[in-house]
């Protein structure tokens, strides 16, 4: 009986654990290692064996002559000069204020939407997802039209600006458009996860608290607001990572200026072909990524236990 | 001046009128019950001195002033609700100190306030333990913890008890009333459940379609019900349909339909020729083979057996009569082992005192 239940158990976790094994853990291992690498002659990863015409293959690394064929040199370079550092903050400068906005633009969205009448609520949640309907470099591109100068939001902008006697400004290829754009692209990953929750919300709960003294305001951050949490700590994941490695709205609607890690990552693979290098800065951007949520389990678990006593 | 004064009040859904014209005042310290069936109007009436909904006319009066545009969070009234509502974020103390740190009282008053809290409702262990981890019962004494704690001038519970077993409920009852006495805080209590209302109430107001058809103490409410819905709500009633034939100084006869002639209490405002329907109460029916007629206050009448519900305590006799009329009676089951004193089809004798009974003019 005992064993027939844990077969049971491994054939029904056997296919997903296959899968991540596949398509997560090796390529991860393999991007870990090659960060060890140098780069090859002509991109790419300097080879470890060589195959000869006949097909035979031979190992190039030995016990001897490894250090010419792994360093830590990738890393001392992303160590030693700081426009690396300072770009992996402007990275998360950018995912956090994206975070931020979606937060704030999605929350009483995802509450009205959850609020509203049954067939209401369906038709606005489909309109939220409507926008997966069409490409998303064409999505792109439709705002590169409404921040460009012809545009007529562009104009109008400007007018009113000059009616204060401020100067035109250029709104695409600008901080900001990279900004509207990683909001536009990642709201509805903050609305859904938290519509998700907030619709599960018992509504006596506010009027309990109303009825022991608590006004519009204390309701909102005593109740709703804790209840809510794992609806806000799922849509700040689904919003914050993407946007992290996020390189096509930087490329499409950044200035100069606005290049982010991801633009670097894409370029040492494809242009410049630095794999080594590449893949530094793969895994420092998630080994960073996992302490951050190392950092804020730890705070959450500090929180609940001061709670408690 | 009572502590509650409700004004002719009125409240409409579109439609509906869920409350319609309702007057009635409670005193301080009394335990007030709102008994009646489920839209009768009690739960918006309680709902409108929680500040829930505002009446669309008359008046609701705490304590001298007009509640008209006070909010729920501004009322010195606090609510348990019948699915409790406890914040499930928050710990048993964390939950009763919620009201006192809405008033921001200092931290050091709001720990001793919980700790008596829940010293009254005995959770003293409880204190750290989060509403998913307690019983049902439990739950319920948090809720009026929570609810007591800062001492409101009226505690209004809407059916507390109705998800309880019953068992458990008639403890939580006798908890109530303890606590209620040991608080001395008014409570206007809404229930469906007529044993419970007669258990704990010092008043009654029983309503039905927005109305209160009858106002007072339970006792009265149960012995002399005002009208049929009274009478045929609270407890098991025989109503028998009878007109008035003679009327007398103090009692008077009526003649119960197809069955003869019997003496009854005299009602105010009948005449000769008053239809209306005898009230009587099973337990208040006696019954025997044959049973002495040497009272002149008793009214006898003959039935034959119909049928026997044995229900432990008590055995419930349903008798019919001459006219084919079917008569609720019951018998405490007195002798040990024995389920009950006549079997189907038994010839028997019925009488009561002429005043047991209660005459509802139509």
């Amino acid at each position: 009986m005992a064993h027939s239940k844990h077969t049971t158990k491994w054939l029904i976790s056997g296919p997903p654990l296959l899968y991540l094994l596949i398509f997560f853990a090796i390529p991860s291992l393999i991007m870990a290692f090659a960060a060890f690498r140098f780069p090859g002659d002509y991109g790419g990863l300097m080879p470890l064996v060589s195959t000869s015409d006949a097909g035979a293959s031979t190992w190039l690394i030995n016990q001897n002559n490894w250090r010419e064929f792994l360093t830590l040199e990738n890393f001392l370079r992303f160590v030693e000069d700081k426009v690396y550092v300072e770009l992996f903050i402007k990275s998360f400068w950018y995912a956090g204020l994206t975070t931020l906005v979606c937060l704030v633009m999605a929350y009483p969205l995802a509450w009205l939407i959850a609020r509203s009448a049954r067939k209401t609520r369906d038709l606005l949640v489909l309109l939220v997802i409507l926008p997966f309907w069409s490409n998303f470099l064409i999505r792109v591109y439709a705002w590169m039209i409404i921040l460009g100068p012809q545009s007529y939001f562009s104009s109008t902008l400007n007018k009113v600006l000059a009616v204060f006697g401020i100067e035109p400004v250029s709104l695409l290829f600008s901080q900001f458009a990279v900004i509207v754009g990683l909001v536009y692209v990642h709201l509805p990953f903050m609305v859904l996860p938290l519509y998700a929750n907030l619709e599960k919300h018992d509504m006596t709960l506010l009027d309990a608290a109303q009825d022991l003294g608590a006004n519009a305001w204390q309701r909102f951050w005593k109740v709703t607001w804790p209840l809510s949490l794992p609806g806000v700590w799922a849509g700040v994941a689904l919003v914050f990572i993407p946007a992290l490695g996020m390189f096509a709205i930087p490329d499409l609607l950044g200035g100069t200026n606005s290049m982010m890690v991801g633009n670097l990552i894409k370029q040492q693979f494809l242009d410049s072909r630095d794999w080594p290098f590449g893949s530094v800065l793969s895994i420092m951007l998630t080994l960073t990524v996992l302490l951050l949520a190392a950092i804020a389990s730890w705070a959450g678990s500090r929180h609940k236990k001061k709670g408690k006593k | 001046m009572a502590l509650l004064e409700i004004r002719d009040v009125v409240k409409k859904f579109g439609d509906f009128t869920a409350v319609n014209h309702v007057s009635l005042s409670i005193e301080a310290g009394e335990f007030f019950t709102l008994l009646g069936p489920s839209g009768c109007g009690k739960t918006t009436l309680l709902r409108m001195l929680a500040g829930f909904e505002k009446p669309d006319h008359g008046q609701i009066i705490l304590d001298g002033q007009d509640m008209a545009h006070v909010p729920p969070e501004k009322r010195p009234v606090h609510t348990v609700f019948q699915n409790y509502a406890l914040f499930p974020h928050m710990t048993v103390a964390q939950n009763i100190a919620f009201p006192l740190k809405m008033e921001q009282r200092p931290e050091a008053e709001i720990k001793a306030m919980v700790q008596e809290a829940l010293e009254d409702v005995r959770l003293q262990q409880f204190a750290t333990r989060f509403p998913h981890e307690l019983s049902g019962g439990q739950r319920q004494r948090v809720a009026i913890a929570r609810a007591l704690v800062s001492r409101p001038r009226l505690l209004l519970l809407d059916e507390p008890l109705s998800a309880l077993d019953a068992k458990l409920r008639e403890q939580m009852q006798i908890e109530l009333i303890t606590l209620q006495k040991e608080v001395g805080v008014t409570f206007v209590y809404v229930t469906h459940d007529q044993g419970e209302a007669l258990a704990l109430s010092h008043r009654i107001a029983v309503m039905n379609k927005g109305k209160v058809e009858q106002l007072d103490v339970p006792e009265t409410i149960y012995s002399y019900p005002k009208n049929r819905f009274v009478a045929d709500f609270i407890g098991q009633c025989n109503l028998l349909d009878a007109t008035v034939t003679e009327i007398g100084a103090e009692r008077m006869k009526i003649e119960i339909a197809g069955v003869g002639i019997a003496e009854a209490q005299k009602v105010e405002g009948i005449e000769i020729g008053t239809k209306g329907a005898l009230s009587l109460r099973p337990e208040k029916i006696k019954l025997g083979v044959t049973l002495p007629a040497d009272d002149a206050d008793e009214v006898h009448f003959k039935g034959q057996v119909h049928d026997c519900l044995y229900l432990g305590d008590v055995t419930i006799y349903i008798i019919e009569l001459e006219n084919g009329t079917l008569v609720e009676t019951m018998l405490p089951n007195s002798d040990p082992g024995k389920a009950k004193f006549f079997d189907d089809n038994d010839l028997v004798e019925l009488a009561w005192r002429f005043d047991a009974g209660h005459f509802l003019p139509v």
